[in-house]
């Protein structure tokens, strides 16, 4: 199991909550598994979504394993100029 | 051949004009273009119903290049016309007679949320804001970040500072203004060449919204007068490309300055209530901020990247910060270097500076007790790896400039920024030539040197002469897909790709090098820029260099290349400390910058020249924004200042040497260790100029740019 941050505009649909607990292998597992349990998130996650694991972000790697205890945080899609 | 876009021609060319709208907000009843297309020499005329209606996920891009059923901005795209000449392009365009319901409109980001505001976008709702009313709204998105208890963190606070401030709309200023020329024939094949940061990216907008597709659609990148973010997404080229299928013939179309001004993208301009709470020994306990910005008519301005970014500087147990994204009768927002942060940095490091003194605390050893440190949870959410903001402060602290007296009159001022960093997809391709030499395609367009770092990267992998490796920008038909030239990413994502690339080569030339020998490929290594025999069961066989197998490649299997597709990640965060003393003339309110230093985490300086170019650029270009830089509009929302005679960006003659120091803690996801360096060092200039003028005056501006008449009201208020 993999305790994941949320970024506070995804907490609503967590019940409020700062971080869930979702079982997942790599980022696909992890979206996948946030979908079904709080299917709220989902248009966050279609507009574009970053993943920190253990501090590294991640943006376009969905196979990216996610190493039991990693600290995971999501995050929008990061910009720049 | 250095080419720009602005320059190039082609065998029956025409010359594209856009006319504009002249109202902010107003619906487009009638457009009669038939005078214009009886003018001799008229070729083509487009309107918006020249383009498919389907765009494939490009509908903003679209309607901010030409515009649908409404004009949402003062020089809006309506129509386009191709002329033999560009002057009777200019005569034809104002013979189109376009007929407007004028609506009301909000330029004023505050304004805009305000009861009663005219709405932009009917049908619109807040994202994000579960709490919202079901009711249409200038409010496209919320969003919020934090940990803690904010509220918990006050009650424990023993001084509280809270303040509001607002920010103006800048321009990203680059002096080549945006221009292409495009081919699209009759077999449906098209070309482009033009001034951007990401030709992949303005090849696949424009073949989604030509129906096109990308195969058939070249896009080739043009040397570049300066990009900053701006040059990240499309004004024109869809627009050349549809003169030039109805037309038959190439049409170019380059910006006069006026349009760039009025229709390209400026930042976001901004207001920002900031409150931060202490504890008396200097100990922040809690830190809250409400961020709008406007991103013009249209989603997306970068507030959720100002919300992360404002306390990324800091080690708190309690924060929280909410973004709101709000529509205005202005040009859609484009990125800007750090879009986003610069104004929130403005806000929060000027509070930062102001609850120092309250506490009677100096602003930079304040600054030092709560930074982030390695391990500090971020205030957007990851806990940071290994990063440089303390040794940033420390520098600052050691460095002369410091500890300088400050001269009579002057004030001295110290602010912190922070920049994300990415990597993203990238491709690139190393060919060995016959001769010896390489040939290294890259696909990110070269805005700030970053071909000569290529060049530094391969050679050093190669172990060969930096002269002998040559670094293009392919073409989009020559290269898998590539991001955009955007967050910092070139030197660390092209950087990270070239160096993979070349080991690539380097497994090939040793199996070269092993025919050659007649051994196993696995009884080969690469040092020193020549495959040896691996150990004493290889045999002797003298060195080979890379010029030597090279040569014999043709022999043992044909031409040799190295090649790398990924999608980079592992970038660094960045952070910067700045230092600046002014002088105000209370007479006019000017204020003189007299001496300005940089310092800044770099990872580790692959080209340290570019590097402190990156730095200093940055720091003027903030500088300008603190000082004089922003979009003024009329009562009817028409931009009044749209030229470089009356929005001032700073020349050389009004600043000192931009002093720089390169500071090199090593980001652990790259080879080299290195870091994004180029927008970092827009954030601090704001706040840092912010903090000196208040030393200098005694002052709190609450608004950027500082400029002259808003210095003079500052003081008569004072």
């Amino acid at each position: 199991m993999i305790e994941v941050g949320l970024w506070g505009s995804l907490r609503p649909f967590a019940g409020g909550a700062a971080t869930v607990t979702l079982e997942a292998a790599t980022i696909r597992d992890l979206l996948a598994a946030l979908v079904a349990d709080y299917p709220g998130t989902e248009p966050y996650l279609k507009t574009g979504i970053a993943v920190s694991i253990d501090g590294v972000v991640y943006q376009n790697s969905p196979g990216q394993p996610i190493p039991e205890g990693a600290e995971v945080y999501l995050l929008p899609r990061l910009r720049g100029g | 051949m250095l080419f720009r876009s602005a320059d190039m021609t082609a065998p029956g060319m025409l010359w594209g004009v856009m006319l504009r709208s002249p109202h902010a907000h107003a619906r487009i009843v009638k457009i009669d273009a038939s005078r214009a297309e009886a003018l001799p020499g008229v070729h083509s005329v487009v309107t918006r119903a020249d383009f498919p209606e389907e765009s494939g996920g490009n509908d903003d891009v679209l309607d901010h290049c030409i515009a649908g059923d409404k004009a949402l901005y003062d020089g809006h795209g309506i129509a386009a016309v191709a002329a033999a000449s560009r002057n009777l392009a200019r005569r034809a365009a104002k013979l189109i007679e376009v007929e407007y319901e004028i609506l009301p409109h909000v330029t004023d980001v505050d304004a805009a949320i305000a009861p009663g505001a005219p709405i932009i976008r009917p049908g619109l709702r807040t994202s994000g804001d579960t709490d919202a009313a079901d009711a249409d709204t200038n409010i496209a998105a919320k969003h919020e970040f934090g940990h803690g208890d904010v509220d918990a963190g006050f009650a424990q606070a023993d001084v509280i500072v809270e303040r509001s401030f607002t920010t103006g709309a800048s321009h990203q200023g680059y002096i080549e203004p945006h221009a292409c020329l495009a081919t699209l024939n009759a077999d449906g094949q098209g070309d482009i060449w033009c001034c951007t940061q990401g030709h992949f990216a303005v090849r696949n907008s424009c073949a989604a919204i030509m129906g096109m597709d990308a195969s058939q659609l070249r896009v080739t990148a043009s040397e570049i007068g300066g990009g900053f973010g701006g040059k990240t997404t499309v004004f024109i080229e869809p627009i050349a490309l549809a003169l030039s299928r109805k037309s038959g013939r190439p049409v170019k179309i380059v910006m006069d300055r006026e349009d760039v001004f009025r229709a390209s993208g400026p930042t976001s301009s901004s207001s920002i209530d900031v409150k931060i709470g202490a504890t008396k020994d200097g100990k922040i306990v809690a830190a809250d901020a409400t961020l709008r910005y406007q991103g013009g008519a249209y989603p997306g301005s970068p507030v959720e990247m100002g919300s992360m970014s404002a306390f990324a500087c800091y080690d708190l147990p309690n924060v929280r910060t909410v973004g709101y994204d709000v529509l205005c009768n202005r040009p859609k927002q484009a990125a800007y270097r750090a879009p986003g942060a610069p104004m929130a940095a403005f806000a929060v490091e000027s509070v930062i500076d102001d609850l120092a003194r309250e506490l009677g605390m100096d602003v930079l050893d304040f600054r030092i007790q709560n930074a982030a440190r390695d391990g500090t949870q971020s205030s957007y959410g990851p806990k940071y790896d290994q990063i440089g903001l303390l040794p940033t402060l420390e520098a600052a602290k050691a460095h002369p400039h410091w500890s300088a007296p400050i001269a009579e009159g002057e004030g001295r001022g110290i602010a912190c920024g922070f920049w994300f960093n990415f990597g993203g997809e990238t491709c690139v391709s190393l060919n060995i030539n016959a001769d010896g030499t390489v040939g290294l395609s890259v696909g990110t367009p070269d805005i700030g040197g970053s071909r000569a770092s290529m060049c530094q990267m391969a050679a050093e992998e190669l172990g060969i002469d930096y002269s002998a490796v040559r670094t293009i920008v392919a073409d989009t038909s020559s290269l898998g897909y590539n991001d955009v030239t955007d967050g910092s990413r070139v030197t660390f994502a092209s950087g990270l790709a070239t160096i993979q690339a070349a080991r690539d080569a380097i497994g090939r030339l040793c199996d070269r090098a092993a025919q050659i020998w007649g051994i196993e490929a696995e009884a080969v290594e690469w040092k020193d820029g020549a495959a040896h025999p691996a150990g004493s069961n290889a045999g002797k066989h003298d060195p080979l260099t890379l010029a030597d197998i090279a040569a014999q490649g043709a022999e043992t299997g044909g031409p040799i290349a190295g090649h790398c597709e990924i999608n980079a990640d592992g970038a660094g965060v960045s952070f910067g400390t700045h230092i600046a003393d002014v002088k105000v003339d209370p007479g006019t309110g000017h204020t003189s910058i007299t001496r300005y230093t940089v310092l800044q985490d770099a990872g580790k300086a692959v080209h340290p020249d570019y590097v402190e170019g990156q730095f200093q650029g940055g720091a003027v270009q903030g500088i300008g924004w603190a000082l004089n830089e922003e979009y003024i509009y009329d009562d009817d929302g028409r931009l009044l200042n749209a030229g470089f005679l009356d929005y001032r960006i700073p020349v050389a003659s009004d600043l000192p040497m931009i002093d720089t120091q390169i500071l090199e803690i090593p980001n652990p996801g790259h080879p080299y260790g290195v870091r994004g360096v180029g927008e970092t060092p827009i954030v601090p200039p704001l706040p840092t100029v912010a903090n000196a003028i208040r030393d200098a005056m005694g002052i709190r501006m609450g608004h950027a740019p500082m400029s002259p008449p808003r210095i003079l009201a500052a003081l008569k208020e004072a």
